[in-house]
């Protein structure tokens, strides 16, 4: 095979110095410069959205001083005590947590430990279903259809209850379907797919040989999963578990139309409630002056306390991730 | 060798030593021969100075001095770890792509050096080219693949593009094979077909140098001797480098051979490659003046 | 456990008693999880599809939207629908490419250094922020001075993709091996023509998969839009730059606590559309995913 006829013109430069000092092109800097720009536009936000919202909600800390921790919210009356609402964000957050945590959990080792591969993906893309409802949706469903469902079950429990010393308190009446445990219930489905998706990605780290090595050994799937499996990943999963409470506590508009709308503080779960992004949504559109500023306030506490879960839980995922990849 | 002999106890002192200085001066005499019958080494394409690689604080190569000449294939051989694809890399500049390499020493390109402060990386690499172990066609079209060094370098008309890109496949003796599915996809080519490719890309944007490391490795015998036959080919308009751990084809197509070894730091426990020997093909291979080289080419080591 | 017994040589039964039955039960509850996740979606699926199909059509669609109190055979969520379709048209828009050139920056550039890892744990971490904040972040930074309008809600869903687009982008251009940039280097490319012409087409089908599911996330989105586009019209508000505007998942907000059945049909009708189109985003994700993995394989 011969070679096609040479190029035309000279390869070999008649000046290599000044061949080879050419200027970086304008456009390979200009786009280093966007492209570190959009990077750091992530971090702008971020501080833009914490002095902004602050500002706004400056005139409801002044106002009310120590007492934005009071425990009475009446804008009729003036009254602007966020006590119930940040109340209200714990204990939904709680239930959620306590109610989705074994069931994805259990869904992250069944995938993993349990399932041939091939049935694996099925499974992962019906999980993921779950996120793919809106909250909205999910809401909408809670008020007209699951609400006044369980409302009986809740019902029949009230009265079962009543009278028992620690169960009353917890269990007993009022009883009604929106309220602090339905809100905590839908939150519990809502998070589910991203603490399963995230367990799912520390448990598989396990390294293969010590989950082997406790088979060699004899064990049940049951003993290997606790003896090999959950040492390695229980910092990844607690860090799954923050983010999911995390999720649950921003959770906006399927909160907004089943908690309830009260601004009670209870030990009933059954009763009406309320929590920080709720009464957001639920009470912006009509509020003015010291009661907006007020929400808004409460929008500051709220994305502080989910920054600053994010930042803990992401740091803890992070170093369990790294520590399993060796590094 | 010589210890056991001196022990046969059958050759006294003083004719031991003459049988020696008879086997030096031959060598010498056999030096001579060669550089003599050595045609005079054409024009420097590359001259490096006592070139040591850094990767952050550890020492990967040291003290590497080399001329390359044009139209010529240099080889560099050694054991693995030596530090040959890293010299190779140095000459355009790839290194810059791996954090914390720095390179000590000047390397000249036709008299220019290479690290100056104000020169620029893509330029190097626009003149010297690069052809890489594992093949790595781009998931485009075939005629794609070839024709995105000239495109990036400024050339748009669609009929001088045919042209670079039936030159280019021609030189890397690929086009009868693809000349009827230039637009199908690089990827679904053999492995040797698709090394020919990434060839064709690096002829394409028309180099002065082509450095090629190890591109034989990942084929088979047959690939392999097309692409050795596409390397004698070409010789006559560009400079090749080659970094190869095959022997045999370093004797088959190479002018000049570099041998690379690694030096062992007992303190650290780390290895630096080091240029041993450097000279004709023919003379490293049958004539070899380090032992180290001795030992490599006549199997004893790595 | 084996027990070597004298008659028949060793025993390989399961271990047996309780050890086995402690087994057989944590897998039994671990079935029982997937079960009890099943149950939910299944019925909510099957209640939105039950009680929207009937009032699901072409003028539903399409009309102007009627008082709450209005029946469910009147009128429609046709301006929500326009509203949905630009809002979140715009929000892609903008978020999108910023988040592609923000994953480039992460994984061709800025990657391990100090600045580049504080961006790419914020990032994360932005993934986390409840999008109420978004909606109270551009509300007293933009609709403050600037009024509400279907753009203010867009910067507020763009907001909300942005680092769901930077982190599924980055994990695509991960994935590009090393091998291709060299290859492109080698023959004179500067960084930016490397990125341009050889990273991102290569990562392009993970890329455009993670941004599709990204703007299905934010059409479902009501909480930044409640404080960004007001709402409450009745006919569509086509100009998204000024103006109070409605979208489909605030339609279903107001609705959902009405005690007007109308209002409710109209809702379930609208939860419907969102499901359907949310969905119609995730398959075309897996298709294009499936598609282009086949096509660039490594």
């Amino acid at each position: 095979m011969s070679v096609a006829t040479r190029r035309a013109g000279p390869a070999i430069p008649a000046d290599p110095a000044r061949a080879l000092s050419e200027r970086r092109p304008l456009g390979d800097r200009g786009f280093q410069i966007l492209a570190l720009a959009c990077g750091l536009l992530v971090l702008a936000i971020l501080v833009l959205i914490a002095t902004s919202t602050s500002q706004q909600a400056a005139l409801w800390f002044s106002t009310e001083g120590i007492k934005v921790f009071a425990k009475t919210w009446n804008p009729a009356a003036n009254q602007f005590g966020a006590l119930p609402f940040i109340y209200g964000t714990a204990i939904t957050g709680a239930i959620a947590v306590i109610m989705a945590v074994p069931v994805s959990v259990g869904i992250a080792l069944l995938l993993t430990q349990v399932v041939p591969y091939r049935w694996a993906r099925p499974i992962v893309y019906v999980v993921d279903l779950l996120a793919v409802v809106p909250s909205v949706v999910w809401g909408l469903w809670g008020i007209l259809v699951f609400g006044p469902w369980i409302q009986h079950i809740y019902a029949s429990i009230g009265s079962a209850v009543q009278g028992v010393p620690v169960l009353d308190d917890l269990f007993g009446p009022p009883t009604s379907g929106a309220s602090f445990f339905t809100c905590g219930i839908i939150l519990a489905f809502m998070i589910t797919p991203i603490v399963t998706s995230l367990s799912r990605e520390v448990i598989a780290t396990v390294p293969a040989i010590d989950r082997e090595g406790a088979y060699a050994l004899g064990a049940t799937r049951l003993e290997m999963i606790r003896g090999a499996v959950w040492p390695h990943s229980k910092g990844g999963v607690t860090g799954a578990v923050l983010l999911g409470l995390g999720r649950a506590m921003g959770e906006t508009i399927a909160a907004a139309l089943v908690i309830g709308s009260s601004p009670t503080i209870t030990s009933h779960l059954f009763a009406p409630g309320y929590n920080m992004p709720a009464v957001i949504a639920n009470q912006f559109g009509e509020a003015s002056g010291v009661w907006r500023s007020g929400l808004i306030g409460l929008g500051v506490m709220l994305f502080a306390i989910t920054i600053i879960i994010n930042i803990i839980a992401r740091g803890i995922v992070d170093r369990s991730a790294r520590r399993q990849r060796g590094a | 060798m010589e210890q056991a002999d001196q022990n046969t106890g059958n050759f006294s002192e003083p004719a031991l030593q003459q049988v020696q200085t008879a086997q030096q001066e031959a060598q010498t005499a056999r030096q001579q021969e060669y550089q003599k019958a050595e045609p005079a080494p054409g024009t420097h394409v590359f001259d490096t100075d006592n070139v040591s690689i850094f990767y952050g604080s550890f020492k990967a190569v040291t003290g590497v001095s080399l001329s390359v000449y044009e139209n010529e294939i240099t080889a560099f051989i050694g054991p693995s770890g030596c530090g040959k694809t890293t010299v190779l890399r140095t000459l355009n500049r790839m290194n810059d792509l791996v954090e914390g390499a720095r390179v000590e020493g000047d390397v000249q390109y036709r008299g220019a050096s290479l690290y100056a402060s104000n020169v620029s990386p893509t330029a190097v690499r626009r003149r010297i080219g690069m052809v890489f172990q594992k093949p790595n066609p781009f998931p485009k079209s075939i005629y794609d693949n070839v024709a995105y060094g000239p495109r990036i370098n400024g050339e748009r008309n669609k009929g001088r593009l045919d042209e670079i890109v039936e030159r280019s496949l021609r030189q890397a003796a690929l086009w009868d094979e693809v000349k009827d599915r230039l637009k199908h996809s690089g990827l679904g080519l053999s492995g040797g077909q698709a090394q020919r490719l990434c060839i064709a890309r690096t002829l394409a944007v028309e180099p002065d140098v082509v450095l090629m490391d190890e591109p034989c490795s990942a084929l088979d015998p047959i690939a392999t001797g097309a692409i050795e036959d596409l390397m004698k080919e070409i010789k006559s308009e560009y400079t090749i480098v080659i970094v190869t751990h095959n022997m045999q084809q370093a004797t088959r197509v190479s002018d000049r051979t570099a041998f690379y070894s690694v030096l062992r730091d007992e303190k650290s426990d780390t290895r630096t490659g080091v240029l041993v020997e450097y000279g004709r093909t023919e003379q490293i291979f049958e004539d070899p003046a380090d032992d180290r080289t001795k030992a490599y080419v006549t199997g004893r080591m790595g | 456990m084996a027990a070597i017994t004298q008659d028949r040589g060793p025993d390989l039964r399961e271990p047996a008693g309780w050890r086995r039955t402690k087994d057989r039960i944590a897998t039994l509850l671990m079935v029982v999880a997937f079960v009890v996740v099943i149950i939910p979606l299944g019925f909510v699926l099957f209640t939105v599809i039950a009680k929207g199909i009937s009032i699901i059509s072409v003028s539903f669609l399409t009309s102007p939207i009627p008082p709450l109190f209005a029946p469910a055979s009147e009128g429609g969520i046709g301006p929500a629908v326009l509203g949905t379709l630009e809002i979140t048209g715009l929000a892609t828009i903008m978020a999108v490419p910023l988040g592609i050139l923000g994953a480039i920056y992460l994984n061709e550039y800025g990657g391990r250094g100090l600045l580049g890892r504080l961006i790419g744990f914020f990032s994360d971490v932005m993934t986390g922020v409840p999008s109420i904040i978004m909606g109270l972040f551009l509300f007293s930074i933009w609709v403050v001075h600037f009024g509400f309008s279907g753009f203010a809600g867009a910067l507020a869903l763009g907001c909300l993709m942005l680092p769901i687009v930077i982190r599924s982008t980055y994990e695509m251009l991960r994935l590009v091996p090393g091998s291709l940039r060299e290859g492109s280097y080698a023959v004179g490319a500067t960084k930016s023509r490397v990125t341009m012409t050889v990273v991102l087409p290569a990562a392009l089908g993970g890329i455009v998969s993670g941004a599709l599911l990204a703007v299905a996330r934010a059409a479902g989105e009501t909480a930044p839009l409640l404080f960004t586009i007001l709402g409450g019209l009745s006919t569509a508000n086509p100009n998204p730059f000024s103006g109070a505007n409605i979208a489909i998942p605030m339609l279903i907000f107001n609705n959902a606590s009405s005690p007007y059945t109308g209002a409710q049909a109209r809702a379930w009708g609208a939860a419907l559309t969102l499901i359907a189109l949310a969905f119609i985003l995730m398959i075309a994700a897996r298709l294009i995913t499936a598609r282009f993995s086949r096509y660039s394989r490594y």
